[in-house]
């Protein structure tokens, strides 16, 4: 692992705004990320949770520009090592950069062209990025399926004579045919069945060890997340409340938030008591945070200043963060 | 419920599937029976086939499900027919459905409140007990309340689409309860929901069934719910019973290999993170291309040379415990 991150992510935001009546005018903001800071560092996995709302897509999209960032820095390291940032540049100036950052998508049934065969839905980032020699690209592609687990001669065939995990190893095929060196993954185990999780999951810890690629994972999971990822950051209403290396996260979560969402997780085995301690009440929405830290009205140790002081993200033990007044006093058990 | 010997096929153009192959359970008031299995299983099938919801061109080839009704008397619901007298009065009033999509359950264009009045006052008619619509909203409210829904009064009035995903889960588990079932299917009934509202749900149901001992069958593929919520478990793969048996003995002495496989998947909290999974090799076989003999042999890391043509009989192997498979007993069936 280098010392300069590959991906460093400075105060992310993203606010859609919301309009109102005949003239759309714009009376408030959804603040679905607000102010996000992380780094990714070359070869690690970095994870990504929360509950759906949170803003971790959203977060996502923006590192990708799929949607443009309402402001902060995505800077990114090139291969030739010179820093950019994303976030500020055209759709032409990001196209040198798009081979370098790919994306496996969530549903495996809706980001495959049904009408392209598995040459041309893997081939077209191929062709995209300038492969105009058919053979090379068949060639190529018959190489990128044999790498994810699946047979060259299947490349001829139409996505809908493949399973959901053999569609999710297409999609994984066609986000390493540019040779990517980041790959943003949204939940790309969520639509699948447990037993082929496990197969999805074990090809994507496979090809980082042999193609060295640098992983952020999406995911509202926390087993999966737990599985694959050496450092994860806890979103909750578009902020990150916690960040820390995997084992450290799990064995002694320093946020509130992060101690109830691994509560709230059914343990598989049944000596073990449910879980006491559910969570109350609901996210709050984006549009209209509470004051002070936005999990104060569901979080069991809140107190006055709760309420009317935000707490700033820490570093409560070496990479260890946390967004809460009281992180270094609270003994919350982890998993 | 009993369940013996269910057979359910869809007659499609390609040939015919067999969804539901000889499927055998059983089901104690109050008690909560957990069914697991990969998609494709017969899982969901065979629920639809004991409300007599499957859809066509599928249908019930044979078998029983005998339901001892409220008021004692035995009926094989699948002898009545799906749009009868009795199958209607059965079906919301003593056997409930929670399904897996709370947002395609309800009707946009109708406040989720009407549509449960609707239903009490139905079903309360087909019991001869003609019954207001301000009694009806009343009740409709206090089973709001029940599944902790805040501001029950004004949310009674809410379509289904102003309701978040676990308010929306709880109008649907109102709506089922609506007429005291005896019965409780819940279909998959918090996959599309967060883990927080998940726990939230499940606490729900834990308290239902202590407060009406309402018998519950969760259908799910998540183990580790099966693990918190049921007493027994049947595991299901191909349309065929694998095994089935109390909870602990399931995770803690599983007998079918298959069993086995399925639990060593499961990424979790507590075991080694970042290396390799064991997995299940191969893959689910196509419905019309199911394997002979036993339907996991091709996947089986014990499978012999018998598993390929006989197909193992569902067979005691412990106490309340049984498993279809010949390395416990050697009984086949014909």
């Amino acid at each position: 692992m280098t010392a300069a991150p590959l991906l460093d992510v400075r105060n992310l935001q993203k606010f859609f705004p919301i309009s109102k009546g005949f003239m759309q005018r714009v009376v408030g903001q959804v603040r679905a990320v607000d102010g996000v800071d992380f780094t990714v560092n070359e070869g690690e996995t970095l994870g990504l949770v929360g509950e759906s709302g949170c803003g971790k897509t959203t977060a996502s999209r923006c590192i990708l520009r799929a949607i443009d960032p309402t402001g902060g820095q995505v800077l990114y390291r090139t291969r030739a090592g010179a820093v950019v940032d994303l976030a500020p540049l055209s759709q032409r100036a990001l196209a040198p950069f798009r081979a370098e950052i790919q994306m496996i998508f969530q549903d495996p049934f809706g980001s495959l062209n049904p009408r392209m065969t598995l040459l041309e839905n893997v081939g077209e980032p191929l062709l995209v990025g300038g492969m105009t020699n058919r053979r090379e690209r068949t060639e190529r592609v018959a190489e990128l399926l044999q790498l994810v687990g699946l047979r060259a001669e299947f490349m001829h065939r139409f996505p809908h004579a493949f399973s959901g995990g053999q569609r999710q190893r297409i999609g994984i095929a066609r986000a390493l045919s540019t040779n990517p060196r980041l790959v943003v993954a949204d939940e790309p185990v969520s639509a699948l069945d447990v037993s082929v999780q496990a197969q999805v999951l074990n090809l994507l810890l496979e090809l980082q060890d042999r193609l060295k690629l640098t992983f952020l994972f999406v995911a509202h999971d926390l087993s999966v997340v737990r599985h694959i990822s050496d450092r994860v950051a806890v979103m909750y209403v578009g902020q990150l409340v916690e960040l820390a290396p995997t084992a450290a996260l799990f064995s002694r979560p320093r946020h509130p938030y992060t101690a109830a969402l691994m509560r709230a997780v059914p343990v598989p085995d049944p000596r073990v008591p449910p879980g006491d301690g559910v969570l109350r009440g609901e996210v709050p929405s984006p549009a209209n945070p509470p004051s002070g830290c936005y999990f104060h009205p569901r979080c069991r140790f809140a107190q006055a200043i709760c309420t009317s002081e935000a707490p700033p993200l820490r570093e409560i033990a070496p990479g260890h963060m946390s967004r809460c007044h009281f992180a270094e006093g609270l003994e919350l058990a982890g998993a | 419920m009993q369940v013996r010997d269910l057979r359910v096929t869809f007659g499609l153009d390609e040939g015919i599937v067999r969804a539901v192959d000889g499927t055998s359970f059983d089901v104690l008031p109050g008690q909560v029976v957990g069914i697991v299995g990969e998609s494709g299983c017969g899982k969901s099938v065979t629920m639809r086939a004991v409300l007599q919801l499957v859809d066509r061109p599928g249908r019930i080839d044979s078998g029983t499900i005998l339901f001892r009704r409220r008021d004692g008397a035995v009926v094989d619901l699948a002898r009545l027919p799906a749009r009868g007298a009795q199958m209607r009065a059965i079906r919301g009033a003593e056997i409930a459905l929670i399904p897996q999509e709370p947002m395609a359950a309800f009707s946009p264009v109708h406040t989720v409140g009407a549509q449960i009045i609707e239903a009490i006052r139905l079903h309360g008619a087909q019991q001869g007990r003609r019954v207001s619509g301000a009694e009806a909203r009343e009740t409709t409210v206090g089973l709001f309340r029940d599944v902790g829904i805040a501001m029950a009064e004004e949310r009674v009035d809410a379509y289904s689409w102003q309701l978040s995903g676990g308010l929306r889960q709880r109008a649907m588990i109102a709506m089922a309860l609506s007429c005291r079932p005896r019965l409780l299917i819940a279909d998959e009934p918090t996959t599309a929901i967060d883990v927080t509202t998940q726990a939230q749900v499940l606490e729900l149901l834990r308290e239902l069934r202590s407060k009406y001992n309402t018998a519950i069958i969760f259908i799910t593929h998540d183990l580790g719910v099966i693990a918190q919520m049921t007493s027994h478990v049947v595991v299901m793969y191909l349309g065929r019973v694998m095994e089935q048996g109390p909870v602990d003995q399931i995770f803690h002495a599983p007998a079918h290999p298959y069993t086995r496989a399925l639990l060593r998947s499961i990424p979790s909290l507590y075991g080694e993170a970042r290396t390799a999974l064991p997995v299940i090799s191969g893959s689910l076989p196509h419905p019309f291309n199911r394997p002979a003999g036993c339907p996991f042999h091709p996947r089986c890391p014990e499978a012999t040379a018998r598993c390929a043509t006989a197909l193992p009989k569902l067979m005691p192997v412990a106490d309340r415990q049984a498993a279809a498979c010949f390395l416990h007993s050697a009984a086949a069936e014909a």
